[in-house]
């Protein structure tokens, strides 16, 4: 899960890292509050998670408190790339005199944790790291030894800070460290960090990525979590506990294990070619095990996605018995029928494909063939079912 | 021989007590696994019954390990304990850990890689589906019936595919198939198990199965490149999900323009794998090797 800024900062605050005056308004009213409360002169910054904010207008200076209210006013309701703009974070305003970047990440390659520092912050590091790839030190942390003083001082001297800010950003290196282990993080981004004209440093603006693996160590995580902002269908999915992942196309697609189901999803777009471009609509991974009701509640969500025109269940039945599989379709489109998620008109609309093998594949296929259920097709093979699937959304 | 798992292998199942570990266990032993113990803090002293097969269960590994030699450990503990039982695995010193856990946080997965750096364990996975010799020992939850012995070495990400896989290719048959997980950091790479193929006389030849996600197919690409003289087939999934979406596995996600399906794909064809576009598709191209 990715953080907000302003989530960022008071992670930041909470572990000592050393960051501005600010606090997040939804309101210009509360916007206006918040520059009251902080005084001076103050930065309005959409709260967005994609970059390029400053080029789009959504970050502002306002010399007062109506001011901030006005261009609150202003940012809130933007839309930034895509991304619809409902908090600003209202923070002091500071004088820069350096701008620097820090961060900690997860090096997956080598199977560590990195530290990446630059005193050329303030930009992309992307760009620092392609078109001046010196300038950005990059130091391996071992996951068991972490980051102490003589491993922060390593990384600060690497990247060549100033000797009159060495100290203290070897002191916020290791307050970070506590921050990416502390909240189990996979990145803990400062970009910029600065010096300001007093010779402070500080951590103006972060991006923190947390871990959900690690949520049952992390009750207070769970109010971060941004649910307004993703898809409804995505949204109920989540509350069926369907791992469930909305994508563009007209084929919905349901089945068991990640890699069949992003598999699937790729067969489906491959023959989709042949039949107007037709693509998958969705991802959805039932897991082992499928039950009537997890088949009944992916089939509930897929089916009440206006954009879906035929759906594609494909099941490899490996520990899962297909005859369990092809008894949760019969009994998922009796549930459905009766209930209240979608109309059956809406329904009837949507044919569905079925592909089974593996595991009890006989009795599976002669329970949906016994069933003889009008919208159920059986398919043999994966490639045959993706393209029949992908057919009858063209058709549809 | 196969790689990494052969029907001298002695397997004990932590967890064993646990709902996932007792039915694993039970379906080890039914495919003709050597399961000798099982570890359950507390429960040392008592057995669980297989259809008749009386597995003992001991405290703690180390025991477990002197009392019956195992030189395997199946782990099913859940994602919270999961990092103690890697490390008494490794203090240990058992030779090979499959770690079927699935949601052990990152953090916890760096620290027992970094932790058996130097000592004697191999681990395979987290969250994933662990290997199988077929028809020699099965360590983990693939099904054990769906191919025979064969020549075919297999190394994926994912444990369905995996399946799938095996079953495309059943009438040739596999001498290993490794399922190495689908976290963003795993203990045994694409890599550790082309090598292991490749000096395996009972190998021939290997299906490789990657996804979106990190750079480990293009190293192996590299890697096949350089060293590897057996033909190696591939096959790549996630062409079509979107950037910053996880798709179900915590490693499959594509950030900025790394990761991508397309990028796997061009690497491994520039080291001369040919890749399917579907798994049936590379079935084919391996029976055209192998068959």
């Amino acid at each position: 899960m990715d953080l907000f800024e302003y989530q960022a900062r008071d992670l930041f605050a909470q572990y000592d890292v050393p960051v501005l005056r600010g606090a997040v308004a939804s309101t210009p009213e509360q916007a206006r509050a918040a520059a009251e409360e902080i005084g001076g002169q103050v930065v309005i910054k959409a709260q967005v998670k994609t970059g390029g904010r400053g080029k789009a207008g959504g970050v502002k200076l306002a010399d007062d408190p109506a001011d901030a209210e006005a261009k609150a006013r202003a940012i809130l309701g933007m839309d930034i790339k895509g991304h619809t703009v409902h908090r600003v974070l209202v923070a002091q305003a500071s004088d820069i005199a350096e701008e620097y970047y820090f961060c900690y990440l997860l090096d997956r390659s080598n199977r560590t944790f990195l530290a990446m520092a630059s005193v050329e912050g303030g930009v992309e590091i992307e760009l620092v790291a392609v078109e001046k790839p010196e300038a950005l030190a990059r130091i391996p942390i071992d996951a068991g030894t972490g980051v102490d003083a003589a491993k922060a001082r390593e990384i600060v001297a690497a990247a060549r800070f100033p000797e009159s800010v060495v100290d203290q950003v070897v002191d916020v290196a290791q307050k970070l460290w506590t921050v990416f282990t502390g909240a189990d993080a996979t990145l803990v981004e400062v970009n910029p960090l600065v010096q300001d004209p007093r010779g402070k440093i500080i951590a103006l603006d972060g991006k923190v990525t947390l871990d959900g693996n690690a949520d049952f160590r992390h009750p207070e995580h769970a109010e971060l979590d941004d649910a307004g902002a993703i898809d409804p269908l995505e949204r109920a999915a989540v509350a069926k506990g369907l791992n469930y992942v909305k994508l563009d196309g007209e084929v919905g697609i349901i089945g068991n294990g990640a890699g069949l189901v992003m598999s699937t999803l790729d067969v489906v777009a491959y023959a989709g070619e042949q039949y107007g471009g037709v693509k998958p609509a969705n991802f959805l991974d039932i897991g082992g095990g499928a039950s009537a009701q997890v088949m009944a509640d992916g089939l509930g969500i897929i089916l009440s996605d206006p954009a879906v025109k035929s759906v594609f269940v494909n099941v490899f039945g490996g520990i899962t018995a297909c005859d369990e599989v092809a008894t949760g379709i019969v009994q998922a489109l009796a549930m459905l029928g009766s209930g209240d998620t979608v109309g059956e008109a809406e329904r009837r609309a949507k044919p569905l494909v079925v592909r089974l093998d593996g595991n009890n594949v006989v009795e599976g296929r002669r329970i949906l063939d016994e069933a003889a259920h009008d919208l159920v097709e059986q398919v043999d093979t994966m490639d045959g079912a993706a393209r029949r699937a992908a057919e009858l959304a063209s058709r549809a | 021989m196969a790689i990494f798992l052969t029907e001298s292998s002695s397997v004990i199942v932590q967890g064993v007590t646990g709902s996932e570990g007792r039915k694993h266990t039970s379906r080890m032993l039914a495919s003709g696994t050597r399961v000798v113990g099982g570890v359950t803090p507390g429960k040392g002293g008592q057995q669980v019954d297989f259809d008749g097969t009386g597995v003992p269960v001991f405290d703690g590994v180390a025991e477990a390990v002197a009392e019956t030699g195992a030189d395997v450990t199946v782990i099913f503990v859940p994602p919270r304990f999961a990092k103690s039982a890697v490390v008494e695995a490794i203090d240990a010193g058992i030779g090979l850990a499959v770690v079927i856990t699935e949601g052990i946080p990152v953090h916890d997965t760096t620290g027992f890689w970094s932790y058996a750096q130097g000592r004697s364990t191999r681990i395979i996975g987290p969250n994933c589906p662990g290997l199988i010799s077929p028809g020699k020992s099965n360590a983990g939850i693939i099904p054990a019936d769906i191919t025979q012995t064969g020549r075919i070495g297999l190394v994926s990400k994912s444990g369905t595919l995996t399946y799938q896989m095996m079953y495309e290719l059943r009438d040739i048959g596999f001498s290993t198939a490794v399922g190495i997980g689908g976290d963003p950091v795993v203990g045994t790479t694409h890599i550790d198990c082309l090598q292991a193929f490749e000096d395996d006389p009972e190998t021939d030849a290997v299906v490789m199965i990657g996804e979106i996600g990190g750079d480990a197919e293009e190293r192996a690409a590299e890697f096949i490149s350089a060293y590897m003289t057996k033909p190696v087939v591939g096959y790549v999934a996630g062409f079509t999900a979107p950037e910053g979406k996880t798709m179900g596995h915590a490693g499959a996600i594509v950030s900025g323009s790394a990761g991508t399906a397309l990028a796997k794909q061009e690497a491994l064809e520039a080291a001369g794998v040919r890749v399917g576009r579907t798994p049936s598709e590379t079935a084919v191209l391996m029976r055209e090797i192998a068959g």
